[in-house]
Order: structure tokens, then C-alpha cells, then sequence
């Protein structure tokens, strides 16, 4: 099967230390991935170079018939990326000026160009799906964390994006908002959404993902099904950080 | 000491009111033109614009740092010596172009700060579904700036306001000038000063009246 995605040799640097050292990567259509691995790795910055937050140094990322070849990728690739992949924040990163509705919305109406009325019912949609109807016309700052979370994800799924990805989406919830966002990403990942999430909740990653990459020191250090990862790593480095997360 | 005049101020009223209109002018014009100007200048040296940003560095550094009156002059007196096109300047423009280039100095630093007061966050999410930058900034950044700057920038406006009274010296009659006239005739100045100092005084209180509309407009979105 081809690659939706297709990464080769993603390299990240800040100032002299290498976050991304050669990030090979290929995900089909419909697969969902968890990446786990210890604080500091580059799981995160793997993510933010998808979607182009942080600028990657070298390497290619390939989606459909976009080739970015990162050490000359120009503001238009840059765009057509970004609009590619939809990005789900740890901390919702919410647009503070605008309503659960209209922040679902933007996206829709500025960069999709869908009239005003489309976008609305769009939003209304997913305000649906995403269990908040009635909060629709509320400011990001009257909403609970796992609220502000939900349409952060809601905001993310308006875009249709090919590829989703999930950046750490439950660390900053308190306990008790967890599961409700956690739920909604699973009912996201039921409908065979490519998706790369990068989580700590092993037991969620394992529920809900084809493959689970271990990374380490800015490299892949072992990707595999959960059950193998889980059941019978391979590489020393991955039995002990599952052994200390427990 | 003398008794003031009350009756000789009561006949001063509709003179000095009917000035009104050309203060608020000179003033609102002036304030939507440096707004404008402000929200450009401040935009392009938060994105570092090259070299645009090392000319608006000077140019605000200029207007900040030399007397609204000595602009007033240079730019009514002194600049038709070097392009007499510009004698036909009338003082009113004048005086609108100063106010704007100087409060536009000032306020641009004020816009800078709230823009880069807005968090990061906000940007990263902006960026993150495919807005342009421009879009970014009008959609999301800016207005959100806009309610952080907004109580500086309405202490702008109203020393806007007072500061049309310079234009008396650019021989524009407005408030200030009329005063001027009446007390020239009358000799008293004190009842014509006290009178247009009321009227500077009551425009700006009713003006705080529509800033706390306006702060409460723009704070919809964080008021819990």
C-alpha cells in the first residue's frame, strides 16, 4: 500500500543540539499511530514539523502530490501543508477572541473560503459530535478544560485534514477531564481518521492505535502493533521505559 | 481680588461651543489616521520587516523624542521653505498631519507591546490551519491586542483632543483660539480660560463615558 504520509530524514536542530536526528516515517491511509517515548525525545517537535510549527532543517515530508523538501520549502508549500494536517494542541490553543462555534469555524470561512452559512451549519455539526450544542456561543475562557479541549479537536476535525495530528491532547486536563477527550479522540480514531498522536496514556495508545514508535534521542528507536511493543519489545531501551511508566 | 464674571462667561458658552465641531474633527481625524498608521507601524517591526522596520524605528524615535509643538512648526512653517507646493497648507491639515504623526509614534509602541503580549499559542493555532500571516494578525492577533491597548490608546485620544489646542498657533481659530480672541477684547482672562478649560474638561468626561463602553465591548470575549 502507498504512504498518505511519507517522511524521510527529517532533521531538526536548536542551535547545536539535534532534536530530529532522521525521522523516517510512512503512514497509511486510515492508520493511526501513537508515539511514546521519554520527555525531550522529539516526539513533539516530530509533530510540530509536520504541520510546520517548527521549521525542520532537512529531510523531505511527502503527502499526496506535495514533496516538501524541507531545506527549500517556500511559503506557498508551507500553506498548502498546514492545510493538509490539522494540529490539536496540548494546551487547546484556543482562539481567545472568538466563540466555541466561530473558532470551529475560521478555519472554514478564512481558509477554506465556505461561505459563512455552510461553515455554521458545519460547526453545529461538530459541535453535535463533539457533545457541546449548548456551549457553542461561549468564549474559550467560561469553558472547562476538557470543553476547551473538545473544540480544539472539534476545530482540528472541521478541516478534514488528511493527516490529524495530536500533541500530547490530554496532558494539561485535570484528571477528571481526561476520559471525555479521550473518548472523543477514539470515536475520531473508530472512523479510520490518519492520525499520529503523541500521548502517555499507554493504555489509550494501545486501545486505539495500528502501531506504536518508540522514540528516543531524536530517532525511531522501534515501532511495531501494540501487542508487540506492549508484550515483547525488542530494543532494551523500550523495555525500560515501559518498565518505568508502568 | 475681583468677583469672576459669571454673566460674561454665560455669553462665552455658545461662542467657545460652537467651536466644538472643529475640535472633535481635527481631533477624530487625526485619531483614526494615526490608528491606522500605528497598527501598520507596530505590525511591521513585530515581524521585523526588513529594512521598512529600521525606517519606522527612526521616524518613531524622531516623533517621540522632539515637542509636538516643534513638529506643529516645522511641518506648517518649515516645509513650505523646501516644497512651496506645500504653502498652500492650510493650518487645520496642518495641525491634522502633526497630531497624526506624532500620536501614531506613540501609539505604535503601545499596539507593538499588546501584539506581543498575545500568546504564542494563539499564533501556532492561527498558523496551524492554514492562515496567511496577514490573516493571523487581522483575525486573531489584533483583536486581541486591540482590548489590551485599548484603555492606553483612549488616553491617547483624549490627549489627542487637548492637543488641538496647539493649533491656535498655527492661526487656526478653534476652541483654544476663540478664547484667545475673547480675552484679547475683554481682558478677562481668566473667565475666558476658565470657560474653554470647562469645555476640554466636560468633552473628556463624556468621552470616559463611551471608553468604558468600548473596554467593555472588546473584553466580551474574557469576561466571565
Amino acid at each position: 500500500m502507498s504512504c498518505e504520509i511519507r517522511v524521510d530524514g527529517l532533521v531538526k536542530r536548536f542551535g547545536d543540539q539535534t532534536v530530529l536526528d532522521g525521522i523516517d516515517l510512512c503512514l497509511q491511509p486510515g492508520e493511526r499511530v501513537a508515539i511514546i517515548g521519554p520527555s525531550g525525545t522529539g516526539k513533539s517537535t516530530l509533530l510540530r514539523c509536520l504541520n510546520y510549527l517548527d521549521r525542520p532543517d532537512a529531510g523531505h515530508i511527502r503527502l499526496g502530490d506535495l514533496d516538501i523538501d524541507a531545506a527549500k520549502a517556500s511559503s506557498a508549500d508551507v500553506l498548502a501543508l498546514r492545510r493538509r494536517t490539522s494540529f490539536v494542541f496540548q494546551n487547546y490553543a484556543l482562539f481567545a477572541n472568538k466563540t466555541a462555534r466561530e473558532n470551529i469555524m475560521e478555519g472554514l470561512t478564512v481558509v477554506r473560503g465556505w461561505p459563512k452559512a455552510k461553515a455554521g451549519a458545519r460547526a453545529d455539526e461538530i459541535l453535535a459530535q463533539i457533545g457541546l450544542s449548548d456551549r457553542g456561543d461561549s468564549y474559550p475562557v467560561n469553558l472547562s478544560g476538557g470543553q476547551q479541549q473538545r473544540v480544539g479537536i472539534g476545530r482540528a476535525m472541521a478541516l478534514h485534514a488528511d493527516l490529524m495530528l495530536f500533541d500530547e491532547p490530554t496532558s494539561a486536563l485535570d484528571p477528571e477531564w481526561v476520559g471525555e477527550v479521550l473518548d472523543l479522540i477514539r470515536q475520531i480514531a473508530d472512523g479510520r481518521q490518519t492520525m499520529l498522536i503523541v500521548t502517555h496514556e499507554m493504555q489509550f495508545a494501545r486501545e486505539i492505535a495500528d502501531r506504536i514508535i518508540f522514540m528516543e534521542g531524536g530517532r525511531i528507536v522501534e515501532q511495531g502493533p501494540p501487542e508487540q511493543i506492549f508484550g515483547a519489545a525488542q530494543d532494551e531501551r523500550t523495555r525500560a521505559f515501559l518498565r518505568r511508566v508502568g | 481680588m475681583r468677583p469672576l464674571d459669571i454673566a460674561y462667561m454665560g455669553n462665552m458658552l455658545p461662542v467657545i461651543a460652537s467651536y466644538i465641531p472643529l475640535t472633535l474633527f481635527m481631533a477624530v481625524v487625526g485619531m483614526v489616521l494615526a490608528l491606522v498608521l500605528a497598527a501598520v507601524f507596530a505590525v511591521v517591526r513585530v515581524l521585523r520587516v526588513p529594512i521598512i522596520d529600521r525606517v519606522v524605528a527612526v521616524f518613531i524615535s524622531f516623533f517621540r523624542g522632539t515637542p509636538l509643538l516643534v513638529q506643529l512648526f516645522l511641518f506648517y512653517y518649515g516645509l513650505p521653505q523646501l516644497f512651496p507646493s506645500l504653502t498652500s497648507l492650510d493650518g487645520v491639515t496642518a495641525a491634522i498631519i502633526g497630531l497624526t504623526l506624532h500620536f501614531a509614534a506613540y501609539m505604535a509602541e503601545s499596539i507593538r507591546g499588546a501584539i506581543l503580549g498575545v500568546d504564542r499559542s494563539q499564533w501556532e493555532a492561527a498558523s496551524s490551519i492554514g492562515m496567511t500571516q496577514g490573516q493571523v494578525l487581522r483575525r486573531i492577533i489584533l483583536p486581541q491586542a486591540a482590548r489590551v491597548a485599548a484603555p492606553t490608546l483612549m488616553n491617547y485620544f483624549i490627549d489627542m483632543i487637548k492637543s488641538t489646542s496647539l493649533a491656535f498657533t498655527l492661526g487656526v481659530t478653534e476652541m483654544m483660539g476663540a478664547a484667545q480672541k475673547e480675552a484679547a477684547g475683554s481682558f478677562l482672562y481668566l473667565e475666558a480660560f476658565l470657560v474653554v478649560a470647562l469645555f476640554y474638561w466636560a468633552i473628556v468626561e463624556i468621552l470616559s463615558v463611551g471608553q468604558r463602553w468600548i473596554e467593555r465591548h472588546l473584553g466580551r470575549a474574557v469576561a466571565r
